[in-house]
């Protein structure tokens, strides 16, 4: 081998390891600076009260439910518009330009900055319902529902055909096919698309700046969800930008950081569990 | 029997509504930043607003041109791509050929982790590490700044980057570079010879993503940028598109001028993503037709 092709894999091989290293260095900084800085600013009282002027005393409780209420409120919305996608796609679409336009319509659709969501949000829903909850919910319907349609579809495609033929051919309606083999078929693919949307929800932060407000108020769910709130993140920006409460900012990087982590690992158990259970 | 065919199609139709909702979703949103951008942007004049190098929306002879926001974007956005993709690339080479299994899930993790976390969160930490660190280091009064935004975008970027080259390099097939090894190529010399090479739709996916992520970003861009409507220069505080619309619209009063520009404001960067993403289609569309 002559030098200068000694030197070109030397060269290469020392810029992979470089970069990974580069790649490696920085997640674990991310990762250790986070917990390091917030961690110890998380206790079981920061967790549980509400923030309070008068005793001097910032809690996060108002914003988890917050963050609880707006991920109910939009996978209840989302679940049935983007599954129902899904289905009319696999099973019912006939002709090929419709799948593409839908298709390309999701495509487009996940590729919005969410600035543009809380923009359209914001006209749409907040300029009817007042800034609220509910509005945010809406617009973060439309953000999620590619994901839901797209691991739904790809579930449902892994459905043998022979289950629809065979239910055919004993007589059962399309409809019925569908809610009794086609829809079992496609639970995890339901699954993996709430887990997915959740995660979104969670880091979601200048969609609802404009749609659901950033008010620290302990609501109930029916009036948490007509009234302003801040989520996990919007509530992180608002106290790291607006109010220079690091320590409190950091403790909720934190929470989110673990939060995405266990988002994380339940995705990949629930692909591993059903990926077994199909082989067998 | 008659009931029950009305009965199908009734369903065949709800479920065709149900499949139709996302193409009315995205006219919907069309409609509505072409319908609230363009006023504005006929008050002003398309060139003056395209092309003009001040933007003073609240002064008394107020002055409504993004050319600046224009440019940082897409400075910015350069820049990201500039650090962040030759590391993504190196690294997504590393992964899908060089490591072992144990290191590549760790890593994999870890990636995927970053994925996830919210923007806001790596724009917490840019305002804490990286701008202050710009200041000492440059010796500048405030390290809020293009460089801050270039490099949090670069990190931001990161993990698309590195997921999609990795799965476009995993799929390039194994006798290519069987063949390439048994002609003599060094291990190193086949995976830029010859894998590469062949995942290249793949890893040009993977940039225009990392494009579109990097215009698309507000809330930690605003958190390190600085936010002042300068023209683009490295070491000053720079205002994106993103950014322009987020930080005035909390404050302008509804049916002003100030509002129907930062809604023109959002329609030209909704023209530059679609840009993107058919660009984006265009790639992946080759990397599947292979």
């Amino acid at each position: 081998m002559n030098g200068k092709r000694k030197f070109y894999t030397f060269f290469m091989r020392g810029l992979m390891y470089v970069c990974s290293l580069t790649t490696a260095a920085l997640l674990i900084f991310m990762l250790c600076y986070i917990t390091v800085k917030g961690a110890p600013n998380v206790s079981w009282k920061f967790l549980t009260t509400k923030p309070s002027y008068l005793k001097g005393n910032i809690g996060i409780l108002p914003d988890i439910m917050n963050t609880v209420y707006i991920v109910l409120a939009t996978l209840l919305i989302v679940l049935p518009l983007g599954v129902g996608a899904a289905i009319y796609l696999t099973e019912y679409a006939k002709s090929k330009k419709t799948v593409a336009v839908i298709e390309y319509a999701a495509e487009a659709l996940s590729g919005i900055p969410s600035i543009i969501y809380g923009l359209v949000g914001m006209l749409l829903f907040s300029a009817n319902f007042g800034t609220c909850l509910l509005a945010g919910a809406l617009t973060l319907v439309i953000m999620n529902l590619p994901t839901v349609m797209r691991t739904t579809q790809e579930s449902l495609k892994t459905v043998p055909q022979s289950y629809r033929e065979g239910a055919f051919g004993l007589g059962a309606g399309k409809w019925r096919v569908i809610r009794t083999v086609v829809m079992p078929g496609c639970i995890d693919g339901v699954i993996t698309g709430c887990i997915l949307s959740v995660g979104r929800i969670l880091g979601e932060s200048a969609a609802l700046l404009f749609t659901a407000g950033f008010a620290h108020a302990l609501n109930g769910i029916l009036s948490g969800l007509t009234s302003s709130g801040a989520t996990l993140t919007v509530a992180l920006y608002v106290y790291a930008k607006e109010e220079g409460e690091f320590g409190v900012a950091f403790a909720i990087a934190f929470i989110l950081m673990i939060m995405t982590l266990i988002i994380n690992m339940s995705a990949s158990l629930v692909g591993k569990y059903f990926a077994k259970r199909r082989r067998v | 029997m008659k009931k029950k065919r009305l009965f199908e199609s009734a369903v065949q139709g709800i479920f065709l509504l149900l499949g139709l909702i996302t193409v009315g979703c995205v006219l919907i949103i069309s409609v509505y930043l072409i319908v609230s951008g363009i006023p504005a942007i006929k008050e002003i004049g398309l060139f003056d607003f395209l092309f003009g190098r001040e933007w003073q929306s609240t002064s008394s002879n107020p002055k409504f041109g993004i050319l600046p926001f224009i440019l940082t974007s897409v400075y910015g956005t350069a820049g990201a791509i500039v650090i962040g993709v030759p590391i993504g690339f190196f690294t997504a080479v590393y992964l899908s050929k060089l490591a072992g299994k144990r290191i590549r899930a760790a890593i994999e993790t870890a990636v995927n982790l970053l994925a996830g976390i919210p923007s806001v969160v790596y724009g917490l930490v840019g305002m804490l590490v990286l701008v202050p660190g710009i200041r000492s280091l440059f010796n500048i009064p405030d390290g809020a700044s293009l460089l801050a935004a270039i490099i949090v975008l670069a990190v931001m970027i990161l993990p698309s980057i590195i997921k999609v080259s990795v799965t476009a390099l995993d799929s390039v097939p194994k006798e290519y570079e069987d063949a390439s090894l048994a002609l003599g190529a060094t291990p190193v010399e086949t995976y830029f010879k010859i894998s590469v090479p062949a995942a290249k739709s793949g890893i040009a996916a993977s940039v225009v993503l990392g494009v579109g992520r990097a215009i698309g970003e507000a809330m930690a861009v605003m958190m390190v940028a600085g936010n002042v409507a300068n023209m683009p220069s490295i070491f000053q505080s720079v205002r994106f598109l993103t950014t322009a619309v987020a930080s005035e619209m909390a404050y302008s009063s509804p049916g002003s001028l100030q509002r129907n520009a930062l809604f023109s404001i959002a329609l030209v960067l909704f023209l530059f993503i679609m840009l993107i993403n058919a660009a984006l289609n265009f790639f992946l569309k080759r990397e599947k037709g292979k």
